[in-house]
């Protein structure tokens, strides 16, 4: 099934190494285009684990429908419903492919998969590597992408950014990226092109992301015409150790391994931690919500974080943090459990946390918004939607193939623009208004190889020979025109505040954390608005401090900058435009979810002539599951 | 850097003080500069305030939004290669005070306590330089093709799980499959020298992070069946002979891996690989370049 048919893929994280992995197998050549060399991607960093039902937790009642349901319900009935219930159904399998491809999972003592309790479930059903889950997962395809790469059917372009898609008459037809060594700017011929571009972390300056999550390539193909579903749906997770330059998340494994969050229960009481008997220590999410305790999902262990220490100034030594406290469980089994994040801790705090308790606060963690993706319903569709699954019921379904999406389907995770998908963080799909603990691996995964085989049948179909050159050279001048007006400001003598582009994302980042995370309001983020709209009107007179024509940082991170504004319009406007509060987009002037209006999902559109983004409400698949209230048994 | 969620006051939350460090004051950060291949190296000196919890990270972006030298001269913005952040990526590795390591890691409060304390910024010393402190380690990943780090599976279809493996080799596998490829071990390695040329790599030395690699694939019952073709690699040039045993490795490395234990055993699985072969002569099946790897 050889083909000349080549398809992009830009990213080379988990969902764009196994989306290569997948192509590969099937014969056709991929090329791949990364920032960094894809073993330096963003999802190393991923801790806890990757969900999945499994024959333990399968023994107990749980199901893949458990699962689908549990998803949709920690994502406020947001998600379009398809396609969840076939990344659950696709779930067990992708563990077993991870675990023969030589992923070192936790193992039992009798030498099974060992498995941990996560955010969301009464279940055990996250399985894990130590708490580095992500960097060993992504080792796994990094090594099969590099023995396909061996074998010549996966071109890398390393340190290479994609810059542009090349789109004729809505139809992508390849891509224009820049070597960031040489500054070459050149095109690529494709028949189909993959993002899996990640999140969009840096619009908030520091968040848990890495340097390259600036959301820029997602972006640039929302304002070459993509639409951007579900902006404002950004998640902020609750543990992170604040820094000088990131956010260090604190995996919820923590609390999935026992870890217990408090505060003193009396104000501002200056003892240290071991001092304060357990009597007089608040252990505010086991008391509000008793059934789910510390593993309640992201956005609402976040809130209570947020209101214990900003509303009620009960934050230890009356700062913004609390205590993740595990130094009651055995220390040799914190170190095999969870040995990565405690490591992490003790370097960059200088305390070990298996025996004093870790003081964490929230930091933007993950968007659940991304390019707006379509799908083609698999054969599951009931007359109408059923209630909630009861937890450790039978499942009213078993969990074969083609019941969620179709497989194989060309238009599965594909853009409105023909060709152009989005694989991952990048895809809006699946997660609805806030993503559950160590689902995230288990989208980017499935992306990869259950979309990945749509991407096949799409290019047997397609024929993009025949675009002209002359329209690829237009994108490239494009390109080179952009770069050259941005180096052509180093000789305007000396760069201000005003202009200096590290100054706006930084301000950008101060006011999107302000505005825009926790808590919202219209008056706040119409003030977001107006502050976008100046930064975005000072970006037009950046000066950058660097014209060299070789290996030139400061053009690529003031290019993101750009981008990262028009996604930080996107997000406020996505803001104000959902006047309700829906899993992480909480609204302080509409506390309350409004299913009859905005049981949608809010789309993103860019129009190229004057540059404005505009935002509308379309429709979701909800045809599985009725919503219900989503309270997780929260106390009164 | 206040960019805490909606709080007000903003808390610029830094991890407690450990030692006598004072925020606010002064570090020098003089840092080794080259424009890129084949140009002249010269030395910058940049004075930047450090806040508590500072890293050489948060530093390099004070320096790049406001480049100025100690001497006042605007000078172009510092290059250099960084991602996660937080230890896992591998990116950010240069040689601090001497000494080789990650960038971010690198607490200031640790390494210059004092105001007006000096830090010396230089690129890794075994890799071609791109430009300032970011160089090029393609060369590393080159050797894991070579050595074909990888579990041959026989697709992505269904096929059920894997091989069912004790939490003591879990652990051991685990361990060595940490390694983020940072360089830190070739680069403070006496027997690995800069070598720009890709066309020499097939001869020159692996360095520790792939013998350690191969030992964990060698270790995995599936991958173990490339161990013919790995440890033919490694009897060769730039195997496992080229090592010196000045164990600098295992003293850099920042996850702690067994490297040298790693270098024993493929050592001693190398001599047992080539006594194989002169008593059960039969080729290598996986040794042409397009073996079913």
């Amino acid at each position: 099934m050889a083909t000349d048919k080549r398809v992009i893929v830009v990213g080379g994280g988990l969902a764009g190494l196994a989306a290569a992995v997948r192509l590969a197998e099937a014969g056709t050549p991929v090329d791949m285009f990364s920032l960094v060399p894809v073993k330096r991607s963003h999802s190393v960093c991923a801790q806890g684990g990757i969900n999945a039902c499994n024959e333990v937790a399968r023994q107990q009642g749980y199901s893949e429908y458990e699962h689908f349901d549990e998803t949709v319900y920690g994502g406020d009935f947001l998600a379009d419903q398809h396609p969840v219930l076939e990344m659950a159904n696709w779930a067990p399998r992708i563990i077993d492919l991870l675990d023969r491809m030589g992923v070192p999972f936790n193992r039992t003592s009798e030498g099974y998969r060992d498995l941990r309790l996560f955010g969301g479930s009464l279940f055990k059903r996250t399985h894990f590597s130590g708490a580095t889950t992500g960097q060993q997962l992504l080792y796994a395809l990094d090594e099969q992408t590099r023995r396909y790469e061996t074998e010549g059917k996966v071109s890398k372009y390393e340190f290479w950014e994609f810059l542009w898609p090349v789109v004729e008459n809505n139809r992508v037809v390849g891509i224009v990226a820049q070597d960031l060594r040489t500054m070459q700017v050149r095109s690529f011929r494709a028949a189909a092109v993959v993002m899996a571009t990640g999140g969009c972390g840096l619009v908030y300056g520091k968040s848990t992301n890495s340097i390259i999550c600036t959301g820029a390539a997602n972006s640039r193909a929302f304002q070459a015409g993509a639409w951007y579903g579900n902006p404002e749906m950004i998640q902020v997770h609750p543990t992170a150790i604040p820094g000088a330059d990131k956010l260090r998340l604190m995996s919820e494994s923590a609390r999935g391994e026992g870890g217990r969050v408090w505060v003193p229960r009396k104000k501002g009481d200056a003892r240290a931690a071991k001092d304060i008997p357990e009597a007089q220590r608040y252990y505010f999410l086991e008391e509000r919500y008793p059934a789910y305790g510390n593993i309640v999902p992201r956005d609402i262990a976040t809130r209570e974080i947020f209101a214990v220490c900003v509303n009620d100034g009960m934050g230890v030594n009356g700062e913004n943090s609390v205590y993740l406290d595990l130094t009651h469980k055995d220390p040799d089994y914190l170190t095999r459990k969870l040995g990565g994040i405690l490591d992490i801790y003790q370097k960059f705090v200088g305390v070990d946390p298996r025996f004093e308790p870790m003081k964490i606060f929230p930091a933007v963690h993950y968007s659940m918004g991304g390019l707006w993706t379509t799908f083609t319903k698999g054969s599951y569709n009931p007359a109408g939607p059923i209630p909630k699954h009861k937890s450790g019921s039978p499942a009213p379904i078993g969990s074969a193939i083609g019941q969620g999406m179709q497989p194989g389907a060309p238009n599965n995770a594909m853009t409105n623009v023909e060709g152009l998908y989005a694989f991952g963080e990048a895809n809006f799909g699946y997660h609805g208004a806030n993503r559950l603990g160590a689902n995230a691996l288990l989208s980017c995964i499935f992306d990869g190889l259950f979309c990945g085989q749509s991407v096949q049948t799409y290019i047997k179909i397609a024929d993009t020979s025949a675009a002209p050159q002359s329209l690829f050279d237009a994108v490239v001048r494009q390109e080179e025109s952009k770069a050259a007006a941005f180096t052509s400001t180093v000789s305007k003598g000396q760069p201000t505040p005003e202009n200096n582009p590290y100054q706006i994302h930084k301000e950008l980042g101060v006011e999107m954390t302000a505005a825009c995370t926790v808590v919202k309001s219209e008056p706040r983020l119409r003030q977001a608005q107006v502050k976008v709209d100046e930064l975005r009107d000072r970006f037009a007179r950046v000066q950058l401090g660097d014209a060299a024509t070789w290996t030139n940082q400061t053009l690529a991170y003031t290019r993101a900058v750009g981008d990262m504004l028009v996604l930080a319009d996107a997000i406020v406007k996505g803001s104000l435009q959902r006047k309700e509060s829906r899993g992480a987009h909480y609204r302080t002037d509409h506390p309350d979810r409004n299913d009859a209006e905005f049981m949608k999902a809010t789309v993103a559109k860019f129009n190229p002539a004057d540059r404005s983004v505009s935002v509308g409400l379309m429709d979701i698949d909800a045809s599985l599951i009725e919503p219900t209230a989503r309270t997780y048994g929260k106390k009164p | 850097m206040a960019t805490h969620l909606n709080a007000t006051p903003p808390p610029d939350a830094a991890p407690p003080s450990r030692g006598p460090a004072t925020p606010g004051r002064t570090v020098n950060f003089k840092v080794r500069r080259c424009d890129g291949p084949g140009k002249p190296g010269r030395w910058e000196t940049f004075a930047v305030t450090v806040e508590r919890g500072s890293n050489v990270i948060s530093c390099l972006q004070q320096i790049a939004a406001n480049p100025v030298t100690v001497e006042g001269t605007r000078t172009t913005p510092v290059v250099w290669d960084s991602g996660c952040l937080e230890e896992v990526c591998g990116a950010c590795t240069m040689v601090i005070n001497g000494k080789v390591r990650q960038s971010c890691s690198c607490l200031i409060d640790n390494y210059a306590p004092g105001e007006g304390d000096t830090i010396t910024l230089e690129p890794m010393q075994k890799f071609p330089v791109v430009r300032d402190l970011w160089v090029d380690r393609s060369r590393m990943f080159s050797a894991l093709r070579r050595l074909k780090t990888w579990v041959p599976i026989d697709g992505t279809y269904s096929q059920g799980a894997g091989p069912k493996e004790t939490p003591d080799d879990q652990e051991i596998r685990y361990k060595l499959s940490e390694c983020m490829t940072c360089g830190c071990c070739v680069d403070a390695c006496p027997q690995f020298l800069l070598e720009p040329d890709p066309a020499r790599w097939e001869t020159s030395f692996v360095g520790a992070h792939a013998v350690s690699l191969a030992r964990l694939f060698n270790e995995h019952p599936t991958g173990r069946t490339l161990a013919p073709h790995r440890l033919e690699v490694l009897s060769g040039h730039g195997g496992i002979n080229d090592c010196g045993n000045a164990q600098n490795c295992v003293k850099v490395c920042p996850k702690h891996i067994p490297l040298t234990e790693s270098i024993g055993q493929i050592g001693r699985a190398v001599t047992v690989h080539q006594i194989k072969k002169i008593f059960f002569a039969r080729p290598d099946p996986h040794a042409a370049a397009k073996g079913p790897g």
